[in-house]
């Protein structure tokens, strides 16, 4: 399709743009012509919401996934630490594995259809250190890659480009993304800004809701401070939605008290029933870092991990009973992971060492129950080097949930998860509608054609000033400056020859003063 | 108030993340009695810190460390002593293309323009944003002293703006006045003020005849630059017209680019002032002496009179304590502090000296009360943190990224060169908000947006990039291994608020140690980036993290307070 083509397809016949014609066409295009509308493209329609349950620490699967079909090998690699056979307890209709007996809530979410588990997650050559294995995990990238930007933010920028330019709007009023925690994850991370928006800690989300401000002092400082903060508070543009949302419920199931994980999901929950259009919350609990007295010796079904496994298991419990009372439950997938498994020989302190591949859990009433993947297999001359080999890229039950339950098209996942994976038997596909065009902000730099080969043109809105237009790489690096000085305002293009880069995924990036966007852009052949 | 009882006052305050509270209001708000009675209390990184954070645009670890070596006082002189050479004037860097009436053609680029009368309009612009991102280069590149925040005390002080006085070699000659003279004597900066190009443009000093008086100047030289508009300031509506006939007679040369006298436009009358001035008549001169002598006459009776005193120490103590004068302040140290600058003839350095050497600069109630300008803010980054910028000989990046930090505090609502009006920028006058002014709905995102930035991406022009480097500012610190000591070096240079120890607590564990719960875990990290820099995936895990610690730390209402 040659350009000139694809313009008068795009726009009304009774709307003329002379301007359009010419290479360079300047203040052709307000920021609301038909042509720019008609140019976005149409957020994916859906009320599903995905929360990501963080395990931080490295969740040791081994004794969260009971390997009952080898339960030999098991306790002759762990006996310090094995859970005894008879307290492991059964899934129905699985005998080859079963869950730690403090697991109850989970037990039953499984038996009643509402719980998957996918076995050995994992990725090629694992990283053992927490930070780096961390950041693997969120930005779902190679084991040797330094990627800036995480999953679902890559996620949340292919569904809302313009964010946050134009945020909020009429059709959407709402964050994109929260999450429970004082620093914005890089799983949020967009390829330029973070596409979530952080609660420090449930005490602050009750503190947004009652209107409290932190205390401050009567002194000078104590002034100044207060009135600053009022400020913010004002000018925290989701207060309203989010405190209209909590107060709409006023009634939830019993969570677990003393539980930092039940307290998080307390508040998600009540957050999709108050009809926040959020579609990803996130929470982290942990830690799961138990190199030592990982289990009580006496009682190897108590200790620490007991403990933890414990919380994680009636919190999900408490949230899915809730889901299901406050009517929501239909739209709720949520899913556990940890930076990796630990290592599969327990180690002399009762505990265990950082390791690789580990079960996770997939919940929600669409999850398609099971188990996923064989037993890991463990030698009986295990030594205690060997970590277990992955069966399933994490990269592939990430990919699942976007496309089987946040709707993304087949073809665009590609541009979220910079490759392709396979698509695992997790989620029941039946609920994802199809597109229709939204309101979904302001945007300032656009390119055509999109995947492209040799070159493509980028357009790009200014407000005047100071204007500057990169493409940079997945890893952060800038391939190329396209424009670097003074512009007046309006709306130019600039053609991005790419014949010497390779293909995947590229951004063009604006910045133009505090104004700063990004398009995602496909390479293809 | 002592330190320790401030201290306590916040501890049974503030709460711990955990626990929910009723804001309580405060009642009144504490001010001191403390006196210019010299400060002999401990000189530690507190103290120092407080001490450049307002005598200076942001100060790197490497100065706070300076001071620390040396006492109070040696400090203060220091700071009002500058020993670097005033600036070189700014240099064509900008474009010269376009239909121009007077082609610019006389000077090379990277030379100065400074005194090349070029009166076309489109270089007269280009010429104007040059004067502001040198100015801006200059601030970032200030020395260890206070004369960026004295030249910008007397720019808010003599406020002009560029875009009416248009002619920018007048804009910077009127800028060198300034900045030469900022620590000198304010009575000889008012008269050379006076007579300055820039400011005969700007009050129609330069329209001011003996036929058709204009009292634009004369009115602004008692009500803003001298006496005030203070219960004590009671010059009358026929001083400012006696005084105008005085001025009477001032014009410009574009070509020579300076002010002189015309003395057949000057009112040769007999001029008579209010019992505020004594009575005092000045005797009409005529010839090519009149205007200097007629002018020093006027000045001697306006600096007669207590008040002038009186303002303009109100003035530096706004700029560089606190906003509220009560009756305490006006007794304990406005008053003294004006029988210094009376008794000192006029002379700034006393001034500064007692104040910031007082016991009441250095009151803890007057710790951390100061709202950041746009200005402080842009530049305290890009000093606190070293931002590093290409090197001094690459002008057109350097000019380009200067330009950038101008157009970021112009958008925050402080455009130097161009406050709001003669009065200045609004924060340093109007009660009863005061620094509040600079706080809205609008400016505290842009703030924020601006450090995410900087601590993010980085801002890039002209292909070079200035970006803050949270692990090379790490590296200066005492041991940044240590989660707990890097979160309070940390805390000690950018904030000036206590931060509790449940919110330390916090920050260290979900940031720095990604959510684990052992130390060790940021303390290996770091030796692993220390040890093999060059490892890209040990120095992401590194920066990441103190990049998401500085982002949040910089988002919070604390960092906007000095």
């Amino acid at each position: 399709m040659k350009r000139r083509d694809f313009l008068k397809g795009a726009i009304p016949a009774s709307v003329t743009l002379p301007g359009l014609l010419s290479p360079f066409s300047v203040k052709a295009f307000a920021e609301n012509a038909p042509l720019v509308q008609a140019l976005m493209l149409p957020t994916t329609i859906t009320d599903h919401v995905l929360v990501l349950v963080q395990l931080t620490g490295g969740n040791d699967g081994l004794n969260t996934v009971i390997p009952l079909e080898i339960y030999n090998s098991y306790i002759n690699a762990r006996a310090n630490i094995a859970i005894p056979e008879s307290k492991v307890l059964h899934l129905t209709g699985v005998n080859k594995v079963g869950l730690h007996p403090s697991m109850t809530g989970i037990q039953s979410l499984f038996n009643d259809g509402k719980a998957a588990i996918v076995q050995s997650v994992g990725y090629p050559s694992p990283n053992f250190s927490h930070f780096r294995a961390t950041d693997i995990w969120m930005s779902a990238s190679e084991s040797n890659q330094s990627i800036n930007s995480g999953w679902m933010g890559r996620y949340l920028n292919y569904e809302y480009p313009n964010f946050p330019n134009g945020f909020p709007n009429s059709t959407m009023t709402d964050p994109l993304a929260i999450q429970i925690g004082s620093v914005a994850s890089l799983t949020l991370q967009g390829p330029a800004i973070n596409m979530g928006m952080s609660i420090s800690n449930p005490t602050s989300f009750y503190s947004l809701l009652n209107g409290i401000l932190e205390p401050a002092p009567s002194t000078p400082a104590g002034k100044e401070l207060t009135y600053i903060r009022t400020v913010a508070k004002q000018t925290e543009q989701y207060a309203t939605v989010i405190k209209n949302a909590a107060n709409s419920v006023t009634q939830q199931v019993t969570y677990p008290t003393g539980n930092s994980l039940a307290d998080q999901l307390k508040i998600v929950a009540r957050l999709i029933k108050g009809g926040l259009q959020t579609r990803v919350y996130m929470v982290s609990f942990g830690s799961f870092d138990t190199h030592a007295s990982q289990v009580n010796s006496i009682d190897t079904t108590t200790g620490t991990h007991a403990i933890l496994l414990q919380k994680v298991s009636d919190a999900i419990k408490a949230f899915q009973d809730d889901l299901k009372y406050l009517g929501v439950e239909e739209r709720v997938v949520g899913m556990t992971f940890s930076e990796f498994g630990r290592r599969i020989k327990s180690n002399g302190s009762i505990g265990t060492d950082h390791g690789a591949a580990a079960p996770l859990f997939v919940f929600g009433k669409n999850v398609l129950p099971g188990v996923i993947g064989d037993t890991p297999a463990i030698t009986t001359s295990v030594s205690v080097n060997d970590n277990l080999p992955f069966q399933y890229d994490f990269r592939s039950v990430y990919s699942t949930l976007l496309e089987n339950w946040l709707c993304v098209k087949k073809e665009d996942l590609q541009t979220i998860m910079l490759k392709n994976f396979q698509t695992l038997p997790l989620i029941n596909t039946a609920a994802c509608k199809v597109s229709s065009p939204n309101t979904s902000g302001t945007k300032l730099i656009s390119n055509y054609p999109n995947p492209f080969a040799a070159s493509t043109t980028i357009t790009f809105t200014t407000a005047g000033g100071h204007t500057l237009v990169q493409v940079i790489d997945v890893l952060g690096r800038v391939i190329q400056t396209l424009v670097d000085e003074d512009y007046q305002a309006g709306t130019y293009q600039v053609v991005f020859k790419s014949t010497a880069i390779q293909k995947g995924v590229y951004y063009a990036r604006l910045q133009n003063l505090s104004a700063q966007q990004v398009r995602t852009m496909l390479k293809a052949e | 108030m002592d330190r320790r009882k401030f201290l306590s006052a916040f501890k049974s305050r503030s709460a711990a993340p955990g626990a929910i509270e009723e804001l309580i209001e405060p009642p009144e708000t504490a001010r001191t009695k403390t006196t210019l009675a010299p400060y002999t209390g401990p000189w530690r990184t507190n103290e120092v810190v407080h001490l450049l954070k307002r005598t200076m645009f942001g100060a790197s670890k490497a100065i706070i460390d300076y001071f620390l070596s040396r006492t109070t006082s040696q400090s203060v002189d220091e700071l009002i002593n500058p020993v670097t050479p005033l600036p070189e004037p700014p240099v064509k860097e900008y474009d010269t293309t376009g239909a121009l009436t007077q082609p610019d053609v006389n000077i090379a680029p990277g030379a100065t323009w400074v005194n090349d009368p070029n009166n076309d309009g489109t270089i007269q612009s280009r010429r104007r944003a040059s004067f502001k991102k040198w100015w801006m280069g200059q601030i970032i590149n200030q020395d260890r002293s206070i004369r960026e925040k004295m030249t910008m005390l007397w720019h808010d002080h003599f406020s002009t703006e560029t875009v009416d006085v248009s002619n920018a070699q007048y804009i910077y000659k009127h800028h060198a006045l300034l900045r030469s003279n900022s620590l000198g004597n304010f009575k000889s900066l008012v008269r050379a003020v006076t007579i300055d190009p820039a400011m005969l443009v700007y009050l129609n000093g330069q329209l001011n005849t003996a036929n058709a008086p204009d009292e634009n100047f004369s009115r602004e030289l008692q009500e803003l630059f001298c006496c005030g508009k203070g219960p004590g300031s009671l010059y009358t509506e026929g001083d400012v017209k006696e005084a105008a006939k005085v001025l009477t007679g001032w014009r410009n040369n574009a070509t020579t680019i300076s002010s002189y006298f015309d003395s057949t436009r000057h009112n040769t009358t007999t001029k008579t002032f209010s019992s505020f001035y004594n009575n005092t008549v000045i005797t009409g001169r005529t010839g090519a002496t009149g205007g200097d002598l007629e002018l020093d006459a006027l000045l001697t009776m306006i600096f007669s009179t207590q008040e002038v005193a009186l303002y303009v120490c109100r003035k530096i103590y706004r700029w560089f304590v606190y906003y509220d004068i009560d009756s305490a302040v006006e007794a304990n140290i406005i008053t003294p502090l004006a029988a210094i600058f009376r008794s000192n003839n006029y002379e700034i350095k006393p001034v500064l000296s007692a104040l910031l050497n007082s016991e009441h600069f250095f009151d803890v109630l007057n710790q951390g009360c100061f709202i950041k300008s746009p200005v402080e803010l842009v530049v305290g980054v890009c000093r606190e943190f070293k931002v590093a910028f290409p090197a001094a000989t690459d002008y057109i990046s350097n000019y380009a990224l200067w330009n950038g930090l101008v157009s970021y505090s112009s958008n925050m609502q402080q455009n130097i060169g161009d406050p709001p009006d003669v009065s200045g920028w609004k924060a340093y006058y109007q009660a009863p908000q005061f620094y509040e002014i600079w706080i809205n709905s609008d400016t505290y995102p842009k703030r924020n947006q601006f450090t995410d930035l900087l601590v993010g991406n980085g801002y890039t022009a002209n292909s070079k990039k200035i970006v803050v480097d949270g692990a090379e500012f790490a590296k200066q610190l005492s041991n940044p291994g240590n989660p707990n000591i890097l979160i309070d070096d940390l805390l000690n240079i950018i904030f000036r608020l206590p931060l509790s120890s449940a919110s330390k607590a916090q920050l260290k564990t979900d940031i720095l140690l990604g959510g684990q719960s052992d130390d060790k875990y940021w303390t290996n990290a770091w030796i692993l980036f220390i040890s093999n820099p060059a490892d890209t995936s040990n120095a992401t895990i590194v920066k990441n993290r103190l990049r998401d610690l500085l982002k949040y730390l910089m988002d919070m209402a604390e960092y906007q307070l000095i």
